[in-house]
């Protein structure tokens, strides 16, 4: 698959090329990015460590995870209208970043996880039996997440 | 001894220097510093927005101070640690810059904002534990807590950043006196 003209053309985009030009833009944008990932933390961490039998046990795990998901699903819009324009403004340095693609892989697998096998699990998961599945699952979901922002985090330092 | 003085000191000391130098440390670190700023600002972020009514409003609030104050508390441990390393890496830019000094001062005011929920707001909770949307002083406690933080992370990501540094001269002379710029050694 020849991707590097696909990256080559987001990097000329008019917005790459805004972000480029200014001083201000990346900086602020990032900011925006990094409020983002402490949210949609926030907003999984609320049920994962629900589910690992820590945080608030004693609350239904369905109940959490219908509070958490409208912060969920706002906190992953602001990083994903953050998260696209940076990376519009540094595509080719991206191509050749292994930090972005470890992001890219995990954050595709955690974005299917979440919204299949997570989210069946949180809907029938009630406070007592079966905690096992409900482990596994917090466990992969955290797991995905953490190479999320290890590798979001070293796109900067390579 | 002046401040100044002390910073210089400090960052003439070798595992300053080590730090500073460092390949692999650094970088690490302010990994570590992210990571503990998710498990922080993720939880803290959760418990203001059920203090304003606006998630989980069928769970106590006491409940909800009590199961996640402990994880709180630990992403703060990790992050003072972590940030204290990274402030020992570079002492004396940090010193001078007015982005690590606006969030040091958001500190104190988040500190601040902490201290008076304890002590006026949640002493009383009792009468609004089970309440969907708890009273004013509990929502304002929320708000300025969630604003504060957010401006914390904005000021600690732009730490990073080197435009009003004070060997990037010509600066305004407000500039310069907010992070105690020595003008004329810079040539002013």
């Amino acid at each position: 698959m020849a991707l590097l003209p696909f990256f080559q053309w987001c990097y000329q985009t008019p917005i790459g090329e805004a972000i480029r030009a200014s001083t201000w833009l990346f900086p602020v944008i990032e900011a925006c990015h990094l409020i983002g990932l402490g949210l949609t933390a926030g907003a999984v961490l609320l049920v994962d460590l629900r589910l690992l039998g820590v945080g608030l046990s004693k609350q239904p795990v369905a109940q959490l995870a219908a509070g958490a998901q409208p912060w969920l699903l706002g906190s992953l819009t602001l990083m994903f209208s953050s998260g696209i324009p940076l990376f519009l403004s540094e595509a080719i340095k991206c191509y050749y970043s292994f930090p972005f693609w470890v992001k890219m892989t995990s954050l595709c697998l955690v974005l299917v996880f979440t919204f299949t096998v997570r989210r069946r699990v949180t809907r029938t998961g009630s406070s007592s039996g079966r905690p096992l599945p409900g482990r596994a699952t917090a466990l992969i979901s955290l797991g995905l997440w953490f190479g999320v922002a290890w590798g979001g985090r070293w796109i900067g330092f390579s | 001894m002046s401040p100044l003085a002390f910073f210089e000191w400090l960052a003439d000391l070798p595992w300053s220097v080590d730090l500073h130098e460092s390949q692999y440390a650094y970088s690490i670190i302010e990994s570590i510093h992210v990571w503990a700023l998710c498990l922080f600002f993720g939880m803290t972020a959760m418990f203001d927005l059920r203090l304003l009514g606006w998630t989980m409003r069928s769970v106590p609030v006491s409940e909800v101070i009590r199961r996640l104050l402990p994880w709180t508390i630990a992403g703060f441990i990790i992050m003072i640690a972590s940030g204290t390393l990274l402030f020992f890496a570079i002492p004396l830019r940090s010193y001078q810059n007015i982005f690590f000094r606006s969030k040091m001062l958001l500190l104190l005011l988040a500190g601040l904002n902490v201290w008076i929920f304890h002590s006026r707001v949640f002493p009383r909770v009792a009468a609004w534990d089970v309440d969907g949307v708890p009273p004013r002083a509990a929502r304002i406690a929320g708000a300025f807590s969630l604003v504060l933080w957010i401006g914390i992370v904005f000021s600690g990501r732009m730490i990073a950043y080197n435009w009003f540094d004070c060997d990037r001269q010509p600066q305004p002379a407000i500039i310069n006196f907010l992070t105690s710029c020595l003008a004329a050694e810079s040539g002013q």
